[in-house]
């Protein structure tokens, strides 16, 4: 029941961020809004057990892709600067309170040693026996160099392909 | 030799030729650089010859596949006698595309290693793709081939028409890249498996109960293989694309990125998914109905030829998924014929097209076309040979091929199908045979341009692909025999045991211990 509500309240704010991206019309909050996605996305990955895919997702996608995105964009100076998103004290005490609470959340997190898993999955002791046998480094190489090693692969050339595509395509001077 | 897919050594062995191509683009990337030191411009010849003899190498490993058998369906890579056709048709046509590049890319001064680079890792995603028995690879398999063939369509810096194409492609294809990405998702979640042999068994149970995730799934993929095909409503971005990007990527594009596509359709839908087929029957048969049509009316009105043949590959499509919607191995044999045989015409239209327009990619228009046969006869009859063979008349291989994919609709039970695809094709004389006659029937304006002679490499490669397209049409007996066994390889077959099981993502496997 539980597990259904917060589904569907991440589910909404992924989907909503997403079109909300598209709709907006400042640059800088459509990329907020993308990082609003993609913290709901982590959300669901954690309600289906995938708790390294969504640590993965923030720090990689949210934290620093979106944020270079984000000193791109204000670099590049896009469009006339808009009204600051913060106005008045009533705003700031409320971000202060939310930073807190974030903060007070993760403390608790840290004295309690580790957290349960919500969802039904594959469980929290089916997780610790194969994080003991095989570490949590083997949990995630195994499949990834051995069942799905041909898929890992031809993704190094797809980036590849990407690297010098972009290179190609990004030359000031005709060739 | 016997691969179960126990190792990643047996992935190295199944994936000969594609290892090697993708090799030979990684040292192509290399020696460029180190040839090329502090000086800007076009590389050495030996850049590109390098690139030639990379295909021709895995043309050689490609024959040597059929050394090895794979017992089991478990793999996440085909080893049937249809991925080796298929092989060979993309490495041809490979082979065939650089052959007849090499004077256009000089002449417009993009004859540099990426270009080669670039060409070799489309073909290595095109293998890829028409070989996979694995949604996964089906997916970057797609993306490596449409990434590489997105830059190939904006490699022309100086021409922003080639940067138009670029980004309407790009577009377009990552929106159908969404779509099938979506399907694959529905798919895994109505199957709990990637791997296309279990996605059978539980398609044939999932087909039993009706469910409708997986019919979902499975509608969306096909629409995702629908943009990359170009079929109609789906063909959009196809006309600005092939007329902007530089005219060798257009018919490497239209025979390659095409083949590619049908070759994943006829293995993932009509054999893979074979279960589901009232799902998909319905969609493909409306889409080659209209793919047909549409593109034939329109490219009546088409006064440039560049933009003619865009619209004429269109229609092909729309004829190749008539053999797609047969179903049967008699339709999926003449698909591969008529793919086989359409890529080399296309590639040697387009060719032609790119050497008349001289520097700057300008002279595509029907008028450029006046008197060329008699002031260049060598390419205007090289030019009839293609056209001809694209129209389907007899003594050619098109002729061969659109009378194989007649006879799989028919026996298939799809008669009309089979009639529009003969009242398309008669439309379709008008537009090719307009070409024929401005080249022989006009006179020449007296300040026409005359294109430049082709090299020898253009004028080899162009007459072996027009005596191919010849005999493929006068003896065509070879050539149907093994169309005809590739075609009966592919047939489903009921799934047999796993050596390895199926493996969710996230939990180790443990057999292999």
């Amino acid at each position: 029941m539980i597990v259904d509500f917060f589904f569907v309240l991440f589910a909404v704010m992924a989907v909503g961020g997403a079109a909300a991206m598209v709709l907006a019309r400042n640059p800088v909050a459509s990329l907020l809004y993308l990082v609003m996605s993609f913290f709901a996305l982590s959300g669901i990955f954690i309600l289906l057990d995938a708790h390294f895919i969504a640590a993965v997702n923030v720090i990689v996608y949210a934290g620093a892709i979106l944020v270079l995105f984000l000193f791109v964009i204000m670099l590049l100076n896009l469009g006339p600067s808009k009204r600051p998103d913060l106005r008045g004290t009533m705003y700031r005490m409320l971000g202060i309170a939310a930073a807190g609470a974030v903060f007070g959340l993760l403390l608790i997190t840290l004295r309690d040693g580790h957290t349960t898993s919500m969802a039904g999955g594959m469980g929290q002791a089916t997780m610790d026996a194969m994080l003991q046998s095989r570490g949590a480094v083997g949990v995630i190489a195994e499949p990834m160099f051995r069942s799905y090693l041909v898929p890992f692969e031809i993704t190094s050339l797809l980036l590849l392909v990407a690297i010098v595509g972009a290179i190609v395509l990004a030359r000031r001077r005709a060739p | 030799m016997i691969l179960d897919f126990s190792s990643p050594i047996d992935y190295l062995w199944a994936l000969l030729p594609e290892v090697v191509l993708a090799a030979t683009g990684l040292l192509v990337l290399v020696v460029d650089v180190f040839q090329r030191g502090s000086r800007s411009g076009p590389s050495r010849a030996w850049v590109g010859w390098t690139a030639v003899a990379g295909v021709l190498l895995a043309l050689v490993a490609n024959g040597y596949l059929l050394e090895f058998e794979a017992p089991g369906r478990s793999g996440m890579i085909a080893m049937d006698t249809f991925r080796i056709a298929m092989n060979f048709v993309i490495l041809g046509a490979t082979a065939l595309g650089l052959f007849l590049a090499f004077d256009y890319l000089r002449r417009e001064g993009m004859d540099i290693g990426e270009f080669y680079f670039l060409v070799l890792m489309a073909a290595v995603g095109m293998m890829l793709l028409a070989g996979s028995r694995d949604l996964i690879v089906v997916f970057v398999s797609l993306e490596l081939m449409s990434l590489s063939a997105y830059v190939l369509t904006g490699f022309n810096r100086k021409d922003p028409r080639s940067a138009e194409a670029a980004l309407k492609y790009f577009l377009m294809g990552a929106f159908a890249s969404g779509f099938l990405l979506y399907g694959i998702a529905l798919l895994f979640g109505a199957t709990g498996s990637t791997n296309l042999a279990l996605v059978t068994s539980e398609v044939t149970r999932g087909a039993q109960e009706g469910n409708l995730l997986l019919y979902a799934g499975v509608a969306l993929v096909v629409v995702g293989f629908a943009f990359k095909i170009s079929a109609v409503p789906f063909h959009m971005w196809t006309p600005d694309t092939y007329e902007g990007a530089p005219t060798p990527v257009t018919g490497y594009m239209a025979a390659g990125v095409k083949a590619a596509g049908f070759a994943a359709l006829l293995r993932i839908v009509t054999v893979e998914l074979a279960p589901a087929a009232e799902v998909w029957t319905e969609i493909l048969w409306w889409l080659a109905v209209l793919t047909m049509i549409v593109p034939n009316l329109i490219a009546l009105a088409q006064d440039s030829v560049k933009r003619m043949l865009a619209y004429s590959s269109i229609a092909h499509a729309g004829y190749l998924l008539v053999g797609v919607v047969a179903g049967s191995s008699a339709g999926r044999s003449a698909a591969l014929l008529y793919l086989a045989v359409y890529s080399v015409m296309t590639i040697g239209a387009f060719a032609v097209v790119g050497l008349v327009a001289g520097k700057g990619d300008s002279r595509t228009g029907l008028a450029d076309y006046r008197g060329l046969g008699w002031r260049r006869p060598l390419l205007g009859g090289l030019m009839v040979i293609f056209l001809l063979s694209l129209a389907g008349f007899p003594p050619t291989g098109g002729f061969i091929g659109k009378l194989y994919l007649l006879i799989a609709a028919v026996d298939a039970g799809h008669v009309a199908l089979a009639v529009i695809l003969v009242v398309t094709s008669f439309v379709s004389y008008y537009y090719y045979l307009r070409v024929i006659w401005k080249m022989y029937f006009e006179e020449a304006p007296e300040d026409a341009v005359l294109p430049a002679a082709p090299g020898g490499a253009f004028r080899l490669a162009a007459v072996v692909a027009a005596l191919a397209i010849l005999v493929s049409g006068l003896f065509p007996g070879r050539a149907i025999q093994t169309a005809e066994t590739v075609g009966q390889d592919l047939a489903p077959r009921p799934a047999t045991p796993f050596s390895q099981p199926a493996v969710p993502m996230g939990v180790p496997d443990t057999t292999t211990d």
